[in-house]
């Protein structure tokens, strides 16, 4: 049972008091895109094996979204962000990279 | 005959004998004994029969490994199968029931199995009872049905109370032996919390068994002193009957704890602990292999261990003559134990050429004979033992000699129980020496910081000498320590041990060597679920090569034992059928819980009514009163009707609907979903979540919105009012309230976070009353304080006011089709105002409406429900509701999704009326259309309208708009029903009863 940390109340709780929301940094397409576009943004995911970056909601806390970037192997935590942002932050990234050297930055 | 020994027995009380009942025989026993130390002790050598050919089975083991001693206990609600006889302390009363034989355990109809087991070997069911197929329903599947599972089911309610309990700690140790009892006092010493579980009632697993000497104490008082010493630490906390179940993410661990089984009534019988520690200390022992020889499943044959188990703990001789066979050193404890409690061992037969060591040399000098290099050819006896046919190790098994005896002690090694280790992706290596599998350190289960959050101390990491087992244990301890950020200024402790000398052992797969086919169908691996040698190599030869095929095709492993006691051999069998070796074979995956955990710990308290919450509106102890009938929306309860004493709840519906449509009735409408959305952007939002256009609405007026998911299918409806510039308070279903908020924050939060809107959920906070009929205007204005005239408060518009003295908003919106008012005020005064409505409307006959009368009227007037003419699957077009999606908005939730080509296609399913062609025939719900041998279409609403005075649907047909008035077929239960299809407005259609 993983364990997570609010960004913004900085609670660390426990999965149970989370909601887990999918890939994070997905892009919208509507009204005016083609086919191709909006069949990958309704049904098409990554879904790496390795570090993944993933939308939380802290229901049973404060409410918000946030974002958390983990391994889907190993269950490692590399850290959680804001919700309000379009890729994960630089600290993000370096936290990443220092424990995953081989990792490629596709974002 | 008693098998009590006269005395010893380090765990009973001989001053304190007790009764017990064992198929309906009395037995006794002492406090301490378990119930299978108190039936070897009355001599009980059979105690069950095998899952598939009905085999006697007999104690095997004093742990809970034990396959075989497997008992339904108890009566009525604290009934329960499948209790271990091995783990069940026996108190005064207990009652205990063999499992898995008719008539009677000693003579079983089901053994019939036995004699065709040719028939019956592992998988014969994936190649039979396939034909005939009428046999199948009428003859095999009752049958199977009758002989599936070993234990009872129980039929009445579990009479316990169960409990969760949270802790919180820096070190969690599993095993209370002299492993986990060294490791957890030196990282005591740090200050570190730590608290250790222990499965057994006491603590010292082997050590106060064994002959051991740590320095210069035997076993028993070097754990004496250990449990002293610990006992005394504030930070260290011990818990015995609690197994440490399973690891799970980031040093997450079940602890199982026992606390009332062997005291009934002395509190809840259960408890989960549900732990969080930093570091994880696995000190969970070792377990003893059986060996593989024919005959090994017979009672009266167990581990050698186990044996001297039951001599030393519980003062039982397992057996009066015993014959010791082994492929190691320390079968000759037992044979010793045996021995020095006045037993007869007229032998030891030792697998290997040059036998043992220095225990083998204390075995000859106490003038037991030891013959090396031999093995058991077969196991002779019909129910239990009466003796053995010894051979060559090497050879196919001709015999050269015949024991009598009534106990054979195997051992076949030790393999270290790596469970835990392995629950969260801790890996094993193979020692091949050993032969068996140790926890790899280098590569730990890891948490949330990528680090080894579980560390194995004593035998459990493959260190099986007693002095290598303790200093490991003591230097695990204070890593532990160290990992957690409490380091030790002292010195490690150092025991001295006592060492033993002892021989390597043999690792001996097959006894003997080459067995023939007919011994290796009949050398058991798993005792319960009745695998042999001979079926793991049958597998192996159907292409069943993967060792987890193995197991499911043989079903090895799979029994309440979990294979604890065959695994090993299991897959070693099967790595010499496939020429392989065991590493490249591997373990098949180790899954929690460590042994079954009961249901009930795994709920908890969340049980009955606790285990959901009722939601209740503020009006529903009036519900209760005036003999309403409920039922369940979402987490509401909502009253359905109203029956008088004596009327049908049909009848309750058509006089409540007759009641409002005649002149008025009053209806609980809390339960709808009310947000409140506020901002600058308010309007831009709503439009971008509704599929109308919302920025448009006025102050003071209601609007009725479709909600849709990004795929464009219909998700909630609700009417919208808007409050002010920036207010907006939107309706959602009863189910929708909690879901379209999180929706609205999720949209709001992870996509438009620059759109300035806040959302609150104000549902609870408002009670909101339907006053619906021709004369619901009456009633308001008996009640006065607001003008509700149609000039004042046209349809679709809203007012705010003092009704009949409270606080009230008054919506004119409806959902029956008649003249509507839907009255919200603070849920404190929702009882209040009910109660003054029903006053003023006496005189106009007002009377409650339910749920089910308002689905009809609404039926009636073709209005949808969602999650009845919508699925998920639905799109407002679909409903005839195209005119609700707005053509003018660039964007909104749904837009796209609805663009594409299937959504838009011909011969979509649409809404349609019904109409039955025989108006004494209401289609059933979900009634499905068939036409050429294809469904087309299917009832979504069907109700008999009092109204019209006829049965009427909703439906969802291919074409439907397309197909007014043609008849469809509705085949049901071998009936034809024909329905035409109409307009789904089947009252009122110009709409005139609600703008009055």
């Amino acid at each position: 049972m993983l364990i997570l940390t609010c960004p913004y109340c900085g609670v660390e709780a426990e999965e149970t008091e989370f909601h887990g929301g999918g890939e994070a940094h997905i892009e919208r397409f509507t009204d005016g895109s083609s086919d191709d576009q909006f069949t990958g943004y309704m049904f098409q995911r990554k879904n790496p094996k390795g570090v993944v970056f993933e939308r939380w909601r802290h229901v049973y806390g404060c409410g918000k979204w946030f974002h958390a970037a983990r391994c889907a192997v190993t269950l490692e935590v590399f850290g959680t962000y804001s919700a309000q942002t379009l890729k994960p932050p630089k600290e993000i990234i370096t936290k990443i990279k220092a424990k995953r050297p081989d990792w490629e930055d596709l974002t | 005959m008693s098998l009590r020994l006269p005395e010893g027995g380090s765990l009973i009380d001989r001053t304190a004998p007790l009764e017990f009942t064992f198929n309906g025989k009395t037995l006794k026993g002492f406090k301490g004994d378990t119930l299978a130390s108190a039936l070897m002790a009355n001599d009980q050598r059979m105690v069950g029969r095998s899952f598939k050919y009905h085999r006697p089975r007999g104690i095997v083991a004093s742990g809970n490994e034990e396959p075989n001693a497997l008992m339904n206990m108890g009566e009525g609600g604290r009934f329960e199968p499948n209790q271990r006889a091995t783990t069940t302390e026996v108190f005064n009363g207990l009652s205990a029931r063999s499992q898995n034989h008719w008539p009677s355990l000693e003579f079983d109809v089901g053994a019939i199995n036995n004699r065709l087991a040719r028939f019956f070997p592992a998988g014969f069911y994936y190649k039979t009872f396939m034909r005939p197929q009428w046999a199948w329903k009428r003859i095999f599947e009752p049958i199977i049905r009758r002989s599936a599972g070993l234990g009872q089911v129980p039929t009445e309610r579990d009479a316990d109370r169960y409990e969760y309990f949270y802790a919180y700690t820096d070190i969690l140790i599993v095993g209370g032996g002299i492993a986990g009892l060294e490791a957890a006092l030196e990282a005591g010493k740090s200050g570190a919390k730590v608290l250790l579980l222990e499965q057994s009632p006491h603590l010292g697993g082997r050590a106060v068994v064994d002959d051991l000497e740590v320095d210069g104490c035997d076993g028993p008082e070097h754990i004496a002193s250990l449990i002293q010493q610990l006992e005394s630490m504030g930070n260290v906390t011990l818990r015995t009957r609690t197994q440490g179940s399973g690891v799970f993410d980031h040093g997450y661990a079940l602890g199982y704890e026992r606390i009332s089984d062997h005291a009934p009534n002395i509190g809840p019988r259960h408890r989960l602990w549900r732990i969080r520690a930093k570091r994880i200390v696995t000190a969970t022992g070792a377990l003893e292999r059986t060996l593989n020889f024919a005959g090994n499943d017979l009672p009266g044959v167990m581990l050698a261990s186990a044996a001297r188990d039951y001599v030393r703990l519980y003062g039982v001789a397992p057996g009066i003559r015993a014959v010791i066979v082994t492929n190691n050193d320390d079968a000759y404890r037992t044979a010793l134990a045996l021995h020095a409690a006045g037993l007869e061992v007229p032998l030891i037969v030792d697998a290997r050429t040059s036998g043992g060591g220095e225990l083998a040399e204390a075995a000859r000098a106490a003038g037991i004979r030891i013959e090396n290099g031999h093995a058991v050819a077969k196991v002779k006896g019909k129910k239990h033992v009466t003796g053995v046919e010894i051979c060559h190790q090497t050879g196919a098994g001709g015999a050269v000699e015949s024991v009598e005896c009534d106990l054979v002690a195997m051992s076949g090694g030790f393999s270290p129980v790596v469970h835990l280790w392995s629950h969260c992706g801790g890996k094993l290596n193979w020692d091949e020496a050993n032969a068996m599998f140790a926890p790899d350190p280098s590569r730990p289960p890891t948490d949330q910081n990528g680090e080894g959050f579980v560390l194995t101390a004593g035998t459990a990491s493959g260190a099986l000498e007693t002095g290598a087992c303790v200093a490991h244990a003591i230097n695990a301890g204070r890593q532990a320590a160290e990992e957690v950020g409490r380091s030790l200024a002292e010195e490690a402790a150092v025991r001295h041990v006592r060492q033993v000398q002892e021989a390597p052992m043999a690792t001996v797969w097959a006894m003997p060597e080459n067995a023939t086919y007919d011994l290796r169908s009949k050398t058991w691996l798993d005792f319960q679920n009745d695998v042999k040698v001979s079926d793991v190599q049958l597998a192996a030869q159907e292409g069943y090569e993967s060792v987890e095929h193995t197991k499911r095709y043989t079903t090895i492993g799979m029994a309440t034992d979990q294979g604890k006691l065959s695994n090993i051999n299991g897959l070693a069998v099967l790595a010499n059928s496939l020429d392989a070796e065991i590493p490249k074979v591997g373990t098949t995956t180790f899954r929690p819980p460590y042994t079954p955990i009961s249901l009930g710990a795994i709920a908890g308290e969340a049980s009955g009514k606790l285990f959901k919450p009722t939601r209740k509106t503020a009006m529903d102890s009036w519900h209760v009163d005036h003999g309403a009938v409920f039922e369940p929306v979402a987490d509401w309860r909502r009253a359905y009707a109203y029956p008088a004493k004596g009327e049908s709840v049909q009848d309750a519906i058509t006089r409540e609907i007759l009641a409002t449509r005649g002149s008025v009735g009053l209806f609980d409408a809390s339960t709808l979903g009310k947000l409140i959305v506020k901002g600058p952007d308010a309007g831009k939002f709503l439009d971008l979540v509704y599929t109308n256009m919302m920025s448009t609405l006025k102050p003071g007026k209601c609007r009725y919105g479709l909600m849709c998911n990004e795929n464009g299918f219909l998700m909630d409806d609700g009417v919208v009012a808007r409050l002010d510039e920036d207010t907006f308070l939107c309706h959602t279903t009863t189910g929708g309230s909690d879901r379209i908020h999180a929706h609205m924050e999720e949209w709001l939060q992870t996509e438009w976070w620059d759109l300035k809107v806040f959302t609150a959920n104000l549902t609870e906070q408002f009670a909101q009353i339907v006053v619906a009929g021709p004369n619901a205007r009456k009633v308001l204005e008996a009640l006065g304080g607001m003008d509700v005239s149609r000039e004042k408060l046209p349809f679709m518009g809203f007012i705010d006011g003092e009704l009949g003295g409270i606080k009230a908003r008054i919506f004119r919106i409806s959902f029956s089709g008649e003249l509507s008012y839907e009255i919200a005020v603070p849920t404190s005064q929702g009882l209040l105002i009910w109660n003054l409505l029903l006053q003023a409307g006496a005189e106009f006959g007002i009377m409650p409406y339910g749920t089910e009368a308002l689905h009809v009227m609404r039926g009636e007037k073709g209005f949808v429900v969602v999650g009845d003419e919508s699925d998920g699957t639905v799109t407002p077009h679909d409903l005839n509701m195209s005119w609700a999606v707005s053509k003018k908005k660039e964007d909104f939730i749904g837009k796209r999704g609805m663009q594409r080509s299937f959504l838009v296609s011909e011969g979509r399913k649409q809404l349609v009326g019904l109409r039955t062609l025989d108006d004494k025939v209401k289609l059933p719900e979900a009634a499905h259309a068939v036409e050429g041998g294809q469904l087309i279409g299917h009832v979504t609403s069907t109700y008999f309208s009092p109204t019209l005075g006829h049965p009427i649907a909703m439906a969802l047909i291919n074409g439907g708009k397309a197909r007014m008035g043609e008849v469809l077929e509705f085949p049901v239960a071998g009936t034809v029903h024909k329905a035409r299809v109409v307009d789904p407005v089947f009252y009122d259609k110009e709409g005139a009863q609600q703008d009055v």
